[in-house]
Order: structure tokens, then C-alpha cells, then sequence
């Protein structure tokens, strides 16, 4: 946008501003400089129209409210203006400490959309007479991250608007696509999820947003749903990932020095003449067994016979495959 | 997200319009301010700012004569906005901005251990009813953790002193004494760092705070030596080098969650099986990965490392045949094992 043209939205704004009436494009034209033209030469007229479209569209893209409606009734065309009230933030009357928070906020975000964002609220904030002091910290800072399908889906959620997308798990061969009514999108964990009515399973599901392969695509209307009234997201979430209660106990012989990480969750720790007896808390047999297979010879399972036996069969199928690949990948 | 995709230069000037209605009530609520002080708070040089105010002393209300002016006056190095026109108050937030904005307060507020949560609390509080129905922003954050463990570590860090650390190597499975020159802390993906240079490995390192199994000040400041560089974090925490080692596993379906946690290089399908491709920091860590997943699991490369999962696995077969009481050791493997 050259100079001309900056000049002209900045003055189109003030007269739009000051006026109380609706004014016309017409009336636009013959008042804010720029828009001069001869209205009774098409050519000329219909240039000013599609500037005019541009510059409304520019103007409504940054958040301008420009309202649309007639001066009286006997004005058939439509025409322009800016409520004050509509137009100015409101007043946010920040105490130093608050302004620094929400400086500090501001540059969290490491996506670049929504850091562009973050950056042009403070901007406003700055411009309201809010100091933001730059070099404030509060010892820990988070660094945002969000998926590609954040900002859709959270732009649905607040629009109450049905959407659909591809979804993929892990352990399902293809994508699916999936109908949802979002009801708000959840960090948990330093995971996002999306919660909502899934349509085809008529129940209410969560999904991870890093799993969405592709765009997210709006489908219904705005305010085409409503969410069930004081609906904890959270909990929708943490549900699946609660804590794990660990009531078993496992006893294992470590050979001295080794299997740092599984000393470091012993609950007991016992000198033996052949290394350390560690108890160790568990939940699921088969899971632990995993971890202690992991320290190979290192660790020796004594107790309980579940464990051990997981243990041993789990052995008895890595050496099984691994012996002929390195066989004939001359190892041995 | 944020606008839409500009065309040629028109974001440019989208964003000079949204500087230049910002600018009148900057200035309108700092009288008498510093040219060079305002441009540096505005993140635009001066001869920007200069341009700018000079484009909107020529802008005003209709009739633009002297007295419709947006006007100013100059002392020095000073600038007072004398006359307005009506823009007197920024623009409200965008859903954009308020979402950005109210997002990253909800996330400070929710981490542990962060200092002076409650002005936190108190922003976020002010900044929603500003924003008013737009932050009906259906966005709710949680992130648990230590937050002892957490809060002691930063205000270690906020006394600049350097720190002695009992530190838990995953890679290496191996924990070591550290003497740590602290530079901040930082949560990624809902986990706690402190990064700092370490003496040990005389390089900046990130430490995991649920890691760091105990810690204790030292007497004598943090100095972080002049080459010190802080990292990139923009892609996560572990971003491999193609100078690590590459694995590649053929796994099966119920072991497809590692493409979701690991970043891998590779991924194709073999039938019902994958086959996947990930770098590692070190085939110890690999090993005890590989032997850790589970029996659908297999090294197809290196070789070496197939034959130490294999060497591992019937070490520790042989360990089992052994009458109970028999020492386990580590010597009872092939040695490559041991790294």
C-alpha cells in the first residue's frame, strides 16, 4: 500500500469516526481525498467502487467495526460509519506487575501466527498508556507451541460451528474422518486436545490436535450447537491420563552400579552380596516388564512370579528374532 | 489464524495502518516523549517513527484545514500530539489478539513454580473482561508438575548462584555430579528445564527438572563463559543431528506410538509391520530402548546394534537359568555391550 493509500484509510477512519449519520459512498467520495473521481464517467465510477470495496475490506481485516446502515428512510443506498464505542478498547488498568506479565505472555508463543498476534495485542495494550517493562521475568517461562489445527478448531469452538477432519491413530492403518461439534480445545500436559460431541459415535470425545492429518474443515453454521452448560474441558481429558495408582511390589537384583534409572524408583533399597535388592512400586506387570527388559542382564527380576515369567518370555522372543538377523548380518 | 495470506505488499501496509492508529494515542498518553524512546518501544527506527508522524500530520477530519488536523508539537527530540482528530484510543483486540494473549497468560499462570503467579492471575482477569465475548476463548490449559522440585530450582536460578546437581543421564542411564552455571528455566511441552552451561561438559545443556535428583547452591556466582549459546527451541528439545546414528526398527502395530513420541526420519509400511527410522544420541540408550519395547520389535540396522539386543536378551536368559542367588552381571554379556 503506497503512502496515498495509507493516508487515505487513516483519513477514511477519522471521517467515519466523527460522523454520526451514515454517510454514502457517494458522499465518501466527494469528502475524504483520494476518492476523487467523475461519478458520471462508468469507468472512472466503477474504479472508485472496487477501491472502495478494497479499502473497506482492508479496514474490516484489522478489526475495524465498520457499521452499514441508511442515514433516513428515504435513502435508499447504504452507507458508513464507526460507533467510538465500538471501535476504542476499553480501558485495562494495569498495575506495573500486571503489564509486565502480559509482556512476558506476549512473547511466549512460539507459532508465528499467533505470536504476530500476541505482539500487535500488546501493541494496543502499549498504545492505551499501558508501560510494559521489557526486561521483566518470572524465573520460569513456558515456550507455546500449538499444532496446525489449533487455530481452526479453536475458531470453530468459539463459533459454535460443526466441523469434520481426517483423523489419524497410531495403531489404525488409515485416517478417518471424523464429525465433531468442538466445545473448546485443551492443553494437558503440554498436549493439545480437542473435546467435543463426536457425531458418528453420538458420544463425547477427545482428540489429540497432533494427530489431525490435514485441514480442518467448517461445516455448519455459527451457533449451530450448544456446549452442555459448565462443561469441565479438563476433565474430559485428564480423565485418560489420571495418575496410576502403583500398588504392586517387585523385587529385583541390580547388578553394583548399574540400572541408575530404576534406583532412582525404588522405594526400598537392600545391599546384597550380588548388587542391590530394589523394591520397586508397579501397576501393570506387563508394562514393568518392559522397563526391566530394557536394563537386559543388568537386572534380574526375584519376585513376583508374574513379573519374572513377563520378563522371561519377553527375553525368550527378542533373542528368538534378533538370532538369525545377526547371524546373517555376519556379527558373530 | 492471522490475516489471511497477503498479497504482494499489502500485509506491510495492513501493518503500517494498525502502527499508525496505534501511534496518535501512544503519544497522546505520554506527553512530551523522546522520539527515540518511543521508536524503540514501537520496535520501528526512528526515521520510521519520524516518517509516520509526518504522514499523519497530513491526515484529520473533513475540511482539513490547520484546525482539523491531526496536529503535534516538537521540542527537540520531544513530540506532544496537540490535536487528535478522534483517534484517541487504540483499536479494541482482535479474536486474534485477545485469543493470543489470553492463551499464554492462561499457560504462565498454570506453570509451576512461576514467579508472582498472582499478577498473573490479576493480568489475565483484567485482559478477559476486556476483551469481553471474544475470550468466551474455549481454551483451558493445564499443566501438572513437581512444583516444589520446580519452584526451588528457580529461585536457585533467580539468586545467579551457581548450582552443585545430582543429574540422571535417560541416554546414558547413569547418574553424575554436576557444577552448573544456570542461564533461566524454561518449560517445553509441559516439562521443566533449566539450561545452563555445565563445567562437566563445558557446553550449554538443558537439564530436565525432574531429572535433577538433588541440588544444592554453591558460594560463588554464575558465570556463563562469553561463547555460551543458548538453544534453539523452536522445534522442540531434541532435534537429531544427521551426525548421530540412525536405527531402524521393524515394529509392530501396538509399538506405532514411537512415531508419535520420537522424531523420526523415516516411516513405511511392510505389510502389517513398519518400518521406522529414528536417530539416537547413543546405542546404549538405543538397547535399552530396542529390548524395552517389547517382542515385536526388530533391529534391522545397524547390525551392531542387533547384535547386542540379541547378546543382551541371552545374557540375561542365561542369568535366569542360573540357581537363584547367582550374581547378575554385566561381564556376563559380550563386552561391545557395555559402552
Amino acid at each position: 500500500m503506497s503512502r496515498n493509500r495509507t493516508e487515505r484509510l487513516v483519513n477514511l477512519v477519522i471521517c467515519l469516526l466523527s460522523t454520526r449519520r451514515f454517510l454514502t459512498a457517494a458522499q465518501i467520495a466527494a469528502t475524504v481525498p483520494g476518492y476523487e473521481h467523475d461519478p458520471d464517467d462508468p469507468k472512472e465510477h466503477e474504479a472508485f467502487q472496487r477501491k472502495f470495496e478494497r479499502d473497506k475490506a482492508e479496514l474490516r481485516e484489522l478489526g475495524v467495526p465498520l457499521e452499514t446502515g441508511t442515514a433516513s428512510v428515504f435513502d435508499a443506498e447504504p452507507g458508513y460509519r464507526i460507533a467510538h464505542r465500538e471501535y476504542a478498547l476499553p480501558d485495562i488498568p494495569l498495575e506495573p506487575d500486571e503489564a509486565a506479565a502480559v509482556g512476558i505472555a506476549a512473547r511466549l508463543w512460539q507459532h508465528a501466527g499467533l505470536a504476530a498476534a500476541a505482539s500487535s495485542g500488546l501493541a494496543k495494550l502499549r498504545a492505551a498508556g499501558v508501560d510494559v517493562d521489557p526486561q521483566a521475568t518470572l524465573g520460569l517461562e513456558p515456550m507455546v507451541t500449538v499444532d496446525p489445527a489449533f487455530a481452526p478448531l479453536t475458531a470453530a469452538a468459539r463459533d459454535r460451528r460443526q466441523v469434520n477432519f481426517d483423523y489419524r491413530v497410531p495403531d489404525r492403518d488409515a485416517p478417518t474422518r471424523r464429525r465433531l461439534q468442538p466445545w473448546g480445545v485443551v492443553c494437558w500436559r503440554g498436549r493439545w486436545y480437542v473435546v467435543g460431541h463426536d457425531l458418528d459415535r453420538d458420544a463425547t470425545r477427545c482428540f489429540r490436535l497432533s494427530r489431525v492429518v490435514g485441514a480442518v474443515r467448517v461445516t455448519g453454521e455459527p451457533g449451530g450447537y450448544e456446549p452442555p452448560a459448565g462443561v469441565d474441558l479438563i476433565s474430559h481429558v485428564a480423565r485418560w491420563s489420571g495418575p496410576v495408582e502403583r500398588t504392586g511390589r517387585a523385587t529385583v537384583l541390580a547388578a553394583p552400579g548399574r540400572a541408575a534409572g530404576l534406583r532412582r524408583w525404588a522405594v526400598r533399597t537392600v545391599p546384597d552380596p550380588a548388587g542391590d535388592r530394589l523394591t520397586l512400586p508397579y501397576a501393570d506387570p506387563d508394562f514393568l516388564a518392559g522397563q526391566l527388559v530394557g536394563y537386559g542382564p543388568d537386572v534380574r527380576v526375584l519376585d513376583p512370579p508374574e513379573v519374572r515369567d513377563a520378563v522371561i518370555q519377553r527375553l525368550k522372543e527378542i533373542a528368538a528374532r534378533h538370532e538369525d538377523l545377526a547371524v546373517a548380518g555376519g556379527a558373530r | 489464524m492471522t490475516r489471511p495470506a497477503a498479497k504482494g505488499g499489502s500485509r506491510a501496509s495492513a501493518d503500517r495502518l494498525a502502527r499508525l492508529l496505534n501511534l496518535v494515542p501512544y503519544l497522546l498518553a505520554r506527553p512530551g516523549i523522546e522520539i527515540a524512546e518511543a521508536a524503540g518501544d514501537l520496535g520501528v527506527t526512528e526515521r520510521q517513527l519520524r516518517e509516520d508522524l509526518e504522514l499523519l500530520w497530513v491526515c484529520g477530519l473533513p475540511g482539513y484545514g490547520p484546525g482539523d488536523l491531526i496536529d503535534m508539537a516538537f521540542d527537540g527530540d520531544r513530540v506532544t500530539i496537540t490535536y487528535d482528530a478522534g483517534i484517541d484510543r487504540p483499536l479494541r483486540l482482535t479474536p486474534d489478539e485477545a485469543l493470543a494473549l489470553v492463551v499464554a497468560l492462561r499457560m504462565l499462570a498454570e506453570t509451576p513454580g512461576v514467579a508472582n503467579r498472582e499478577a498473573v492471575e490479576r493480568a489475565l482477569a483484567k485482559i478477559e473482561s476486556a476483551a469481553g465475548d471474544l475470550v468466551g476463548a474455549p481454551v483451558a490449559v493445564r499443566l501438572p508438575g513437581d512444583t516444589e522440585r520446580v519452584r526451588e530450582l528457580s529461585a536457585a536460578v533467580e539468586r545467579g548462584r551457581a548450582l552443585r546437581i545430582t543429574y540422571y543421564t535417560a541416554a546414558r542411564d547413569e547418574t553424575t555430579e554436576r557444577t552448573i552455571d544456570p542461564l533461566r528455566m524454561l518449560m517445553v511441552a509441559g516439562r521443566a528445564y533449566v539450561e545452563a552451561w555445565c563445567r562437566r561438559a563445558e557446553g550449554v545443556r538443558l537439564f530436565r527438572a525432574d531429572r535433577i535428583d538433588a541440588v544444592a547452591e554453591l558460594d560463588e556466582a554464575a558465570v556463563v563463559p562469553p561463547q555460551a549459546r543458548r538453544h534453539d527451541l523452536t522445534d522442540g528439545v531434541f532435534r537429531p543431528s544427521p551426525d548421530l546414528p540412525l536405527i531402524t526398527l521393524r515394529i509392530g502395530r501396538g509399538d506405532r506410538w514411537i512415531t508419535e513420541y520420537y522424531p523420526c526420519e523415516r516411516v513405511e509400511v511392510d505389510g502389517d509391520h513398519w518400518l521406522v527410522s529414528l536417530r539416537v544420541t547413543d546405542l546404549g540408550w538405543a538397547r535399552r530402548f530396542v529390548l524395552g519395547l517389547g517382542p515385536d520389535v526388530t533391529v534391522l540396522a545397524p547390525v551392531e546394534l542387533a547384535e547386542q539386543v540379541r547378546a543382551q536378551a541371552a545374557a540375561a536368559l542365561a542369568a535366569y537359568a542360573t540357581p537363584a542367588g547367582a550374581a547378575p552381571s554385566a561381564d556376563q554379556a559380550v563386552g561391545a555391550v557395555t559402552q
